[in-house]
């Protein structure tokens, strides 16, 4: 992979078209994440703080292994523990390590009104540009995935950048790298997916896990990160992984349907009262009806009228 | 308190000092709301963003001068609400629309302070006004938003762009309206009075309550 990865596919709030649409016979990028070998030693998410140069948060306990409740700003990459119960009766720890999924169709971007604070590089990494970014935190309500996070002091918005900064040097995600268990993989899609259908059969046939699978979302258009999950017809159990993830239908109603209904609106109302003009013209008082009012009242003194409130 | 409403230069008041400054209030606030607005809604008109000191600017600023605009349209509801209360009158001025757009005023029924027009105008501004607040205080704060409360954002990104646009339709009524069509109409909201002429032309029972001394309806 070279520098030609960071070649530009789609920008938010962008009028015309992209640079690299198009453009380079490049491969897209893509992690796979094998659920069913990982231990949650939280290697990840130490390396993400380590290589990211991220500020240290506050931990919290809730009865679990887990760091803290869901992703922050300053806390992109975080594993998700949940004790599973299962049919026989039998508990299952789920562990999900949690980031960015990198959507083929990112909600984000599509939400995204700055020009150019969100792009999507033709390798597949969605990344947020924090110069061009207003604050406005559209990006949340458009992901389906509950990734991007405000961080009050800078005002702007943050999430993993699938570490864009080593994958454009030749090298893997910091996560992927330091991975004990090889339950973390890094490539292209095509090789990924290959590697996740064989494990998920392996699953299946080898292991006993029946709905073994792969979990790659059609619903975004696929995504760049792909899991391998136990039981991929119960992906809710795997701390809240949506089962059918799509952009939120009132953001796609806004962004396309509203917006040309607006613009026709807008144009036609401007073209409108011009036509108007032209047609029938101003409405202008008759010289003839500018007679000094008749009657009692004209015979009064020149108070001025009461104004206001009576 | 006795009066005329004829002022000194033969003229009517027709908006007190106090009514225009609460409507260049909200009219001031809504131009730039508007404008950042229309910045968000489209890329091609990010650039207007620039005018007003770059779009990160107008993000932090945009909700501060929505509290203006919902301030002054509170005053506007004190002062106005009860008159722009609907009449019998404003459903015959419905039915008489044709002939107002084609200027023949002659055959439009008297109206009175306010016409069917200008009730239609503000209690749109008044209701999508209230929308655009509801929505506008969630947008202000998505990351206040919990997930489980996700609902409400997906509902202030779609309430809030079409309030807004319903409210543009209406205002760039109101401004050719005030401005290009209808003569004398600018004047009452700048130096506050209007013409005897205009007066009984466009308003004729505001009028005429006004020489039986009859103050207009609070």
């Amino acid at each position: 992979m070279s520098q030609a990865t960071l070649e530009i596919r789609r920008i938010s709030g962008h009028a015309g078209p992209a640079p690299g649409d198009g453009v380079r016979r490049e491969f897209d990028v893509c992690k796979l994440i094998d659920t069913t070998t990982c231990i949650g030693c939280k290697a990840c998410e130490v390396a993400c703080l380590e290589w990211n140069g991220l500020s240290f948060s506050e931990t919290t306990f809730d009865n679990s292994y887990q760091t803290m409740p869901e992703t922050q700003w300053n806390y992109w990459n975080l594993i998700k523990f949940n004790e599973h119960e299962r049919e026989d009766g039998t508990l299952q720890l789920l562990m999900r390590k949690d980031q960015c999924m990198h959507c083929e169709e990112p909600g984000c971007l599509v939400a995204c009104p700055a020009d150019g604070a969100i792009v999507q590089y033709v390798n597949g990494i969605v990344d947020f540009q924090q110069d061009h970014c207003i604050g406005c935190g559209y990006c949340m309500s458009g992901c389906p995935f509950n990734i991007p996070k405000f961080s009050p002091t800078a005002r702007k918005v943050f999430k993993c950048t699938l570490c864009v900064d080593r994958v454009t040097q030749g090298l893997e995600p910091a996560c992927i790298k330091s991975c004990p268990t090889g339950c973390l993989h890094f490539g292209t899609k095509t090789e990924m997916k290959q590697l996740a259908e064989t494990r998920a059969t392996q699953l299946r046939d080898q292991s006993g896990f029946a709905n073994a699978g792969v979990y790659d979302p059609p619903g975004v258009g696929g995504t760049h990160v792909v899991y391998v999950l136990h039981d991929a017809t119960n992906p809710e159990a795997y701390g809240g992984l949506p089962r059918n993830p799509h952009i939120p239908w009132t953001v796609k109603l806004w962004k396309s349907p509203l917006k040309w209904l607006g613009n026709i609106a807008f144009i036609g109302g401007l073209a409108g009262v011009f036509v108007h003009y032209l047609r029938f013209g101003p409405k202008i008082v008759p010289p003839d009806e500018e007679t000094p009012p008749q009657g009692p009242e004209s015979s009064r003194g020149n108070e001025p009228q009461q104004r206001g409130k009576p | 308190m006795s009066a005329t409403p004829i002022l000194p230069n033969g003229r009517v008041l027709r908006y007190s000092f106090h009514e225009r400054l609460v409507h260049w209030l909200a009219a001031i606030s809504y131009v730039y709301l508007m404008l950042t607005g229309l910045a968000f809604w489209s890329p091609w008109l990010f650039w207007i963003a620039t005018l007003f000191g770059g779009a990160t600017v107008s993000r932090e600023l945009h909700p501060w001068v929505g509290l203006v605009f919902v301030i002054a349209t509170i005053m506007m509801l004190d002062m106005w609400g009860r008159q722009m209360r609907e009449t019998e009158s404003d459903k015959a001025f419905w039915r008489a629309i044709p002939h107002y757009i084609r200027n023949e005023d002659e055959q439009v029924p008297s109206a009175d302070r306010f016409n069917a027009g200008q009730k239609m105008l503000f209690w749109g501004f008044f209701w999508c006004g209230i929308l655009l607040l509801l929505s506008g205080l969630i947008l202000w704060f998505p990351h206040l938003i919990p997930w489980n409360l996700r609902y409400l954002r997906y509902f202030a990104v779609i309430v809030h762009p079409a309030a807004a646009l319903l409210t543009i339709g209406l205002f760039i009524i109101h401004v050719y309206m005030g401005t290009a069509m209808e003569r004398g109409a600018f004047g009452s909201v700048i130096r506050g009075d209007v013409s005897v002429g205009w007066a009984r032309r466009y308003h004729r029972i505001w009028y005429e309550h006004l020489l039986r001394n009859v103050p207009a309806k609070k």
